[in-house]
């Protein structure tokens, strides 16, 4: 079993400061033939509301949902975790919580990264864009010593650099790509395909 | 057509996962084990939550391994109390979300009015944060007087606490600026007296209020209400469980009764959509129409 030709039915990007220009450079890149769910997990304030939704729907034509408690997980959406709870994800559909904050955050990318990883193994690429944390480190390394991929952006062009490169220290073989290439090697990744169904 | 991702086949089961595999092992026997020593159903609930709260108890407790927890809850009821404070999540607050406030009073309480007696139930009321704000609300908007909330929780801990009415004096502020923004019309210390640290509310806010001890997962329905509040319990429970305990607060709805969930829930994603109708465009209230 090797995860190159196995290909990935879920994307999870994680970010903070600076996230809304990178995601929307994100998601508009992605192509409408789209077959993986992506799943963004953003810091934000936890009375925000459904602003960053549409401003991302603004940049593409693929759906982009507002995750609430056991939606299912589809390919071709994109999906925004909601403020104030923790994202995981079962096989199949999400599940919210409201657990503590995880080093001051709820979402906690590594609570979403994690439960991923767990669910999805080999078939989960996580991405850690600018922030101004580490959180998300601990999560992608779950990612990889799952079979998983590890993308992060080159701290050099992040607006802040230290999200992505906690997240270098803590996976070195991640991926590091400038932002452009970064999206454009996201949008053509190879997803997983209906023929390895069954067990 | 959206194809489900769940099509292409999790890692459960498929080799890759062993490690994940064997803890599930794991985690369900333990789960097996505190539903038949201690009589605490948590089998039904969401897998990927129960589990990271498993493993950190695991952690906290300096042991390796679920199966090594597993023998020490068995054996040492204290470490059990520590476990099923880690599995009953208690975050709450006053007026927390305040926006569903504001649709509450608009949407629902016109409702309410053409009642001659309200009985609500609160199912999963923690330490009693939001049942004192529901009493504040009603006895602002003239409706207490004839009203009976039923607060009940699965846990005697943070039902003692809830009855005795006292909040932290540091989350005052927090709670006030919640009250105005959730369309409070008064001020909001006349609710209560500042005693050391904590914050006393008014006993005649209480006089209404019954907390007993229910568990959605085993236990029946009790009465009929005219609203129920659920708000963000029933995340923690899988989706089979969640139907369970649908069916039980729609038995348990009169006619044309409302039924509240958590701002990130739905009815959308359990059987029971059909038996309602959304009441708000914001917030999820809906009503019982057949």
């Amino acid at each position: 079993m090797t995860t190159a030709e196995a290909g990935y039915d879920l994307v999870l990007v994680g970010t903070s400061w600076g996230g809304l220009a990178v995601l929307r450079a994100l998601v508009t890149a992605l192509p409408l033939s789209l077959c993986m769910a992506v799943v963004l997990v953003q810091h934000r304030h936890r009375d925000s509301d459904h602003l960053l939704r549409t401003l991302l729907q603004e940049g593409t034509e693929l759906p982009v949902e507002e995750i609430e408690d056991k939606m299912a997980l589809e390919q071709g959406r994109i999906y925004v975790a909601p403020p104030n709870y923790h994202t995981l994800i079962e096989p199949g559909h999400f599940s919210l919580s409201t657990e503590a904050p995880v080093r001051h955050s709820r979402p906690s990318i590594d609570v979403t990264f994690h439960s991923a990883a767990d669910s999805y193994g080999a078939r989960t690429v996580g991405v850690v864009l600018t922030g101004a944390n580490d959180d998300g480190s601990d999560g992608l390394r779950r990612i990889v010593e799952r079979g998983g991929l590890a993308l992060v952006q080159d701290p050099a062009t992040a607006e802040s650099p230290t999200m992505p490169a906690a997240a270098i220290r803590a996976v070195p073989e991640a991926r590091v790509m400038p932002l452009r290439d970064l999206v454009n090697f996201v949008a053509s990744l190879p997803a997983g395909t209906p023929a390895r169904e069954g067990r | 057509m959206a194809v489900p991702v769940t099509k292409l086949a999790p890692d459960h089961g498929r080799g890759l996962g062993y490690e994940t595999d064997l803890e599930r092992i794991e985690i369900e026997l333990l789960l097996e084990g505190v539903y038949r020593h201690y009589g605490f159903d948590f089998r039904s609930y969401a897998y990927a939550s129960i589990r990271r709260r498993l493993l950190k108890r695991t952690e906290a407790e300096g042991l390796r391994n679920i199966s090594e927890l597993h023998a020490r809850i068995l054996h040492d009821t204290d470490a059990m109390e520590l476990l099923l404070l880690d599995l009953s999540v208690n975050v709450t607050a006053m007026f927390r979300d305040p926006s569903f406030y504001r649709e509450f009073r608009a949407q629902v309480i016109p409702l309410l009015r053409t009642y001659p007696f309200i009985r609500i139930w609160h199912a999963g009321c923690s330490t009693g944060e939001e049942v004192f704000s529901m009493a504040v609300l009603l006895e602002e908007e003239g409706l207490y007087d004839r009203t009976r909330i039923y607060a009940t929780d699965i846990n005697d801990m943070v039902l003692q606490r809830a009855r005795q009415g006292i909040f932290p004096l540091d989350r005052m502020q927090e709670y006030t600026e919640n009250y105005i923004r959730a369309g409070g019309t008064r001020s909001f210390s006349e609710y209560y007296t500042a005693k050391y640290d904590g914050a006393l509310f008014a006993p005649t806010l209480s006089r209404n209020i019954v907390f007993s001890q229910h568990n959605l997962v085993t236990d029946r329905s009790f009465s009929e209400f005219h609203v129920i509040f659920c708000r963000n319990v029933l995340i923690y429970f899988d989706k089979a469980l969640q139907n369970r305990v649908h069916r039980l607060f729609y038995d348990s709805l009169v006619m044309f009764g409302v039924m509240a969930l958590g701002s990130k829930e739905s009815l959308k994603f359990s059987q029971f959509e059909s038996s309602y109708e959304k009441i708000s465009a914001t917030e999820k209230l809906y009503r019982k129409t057949h």
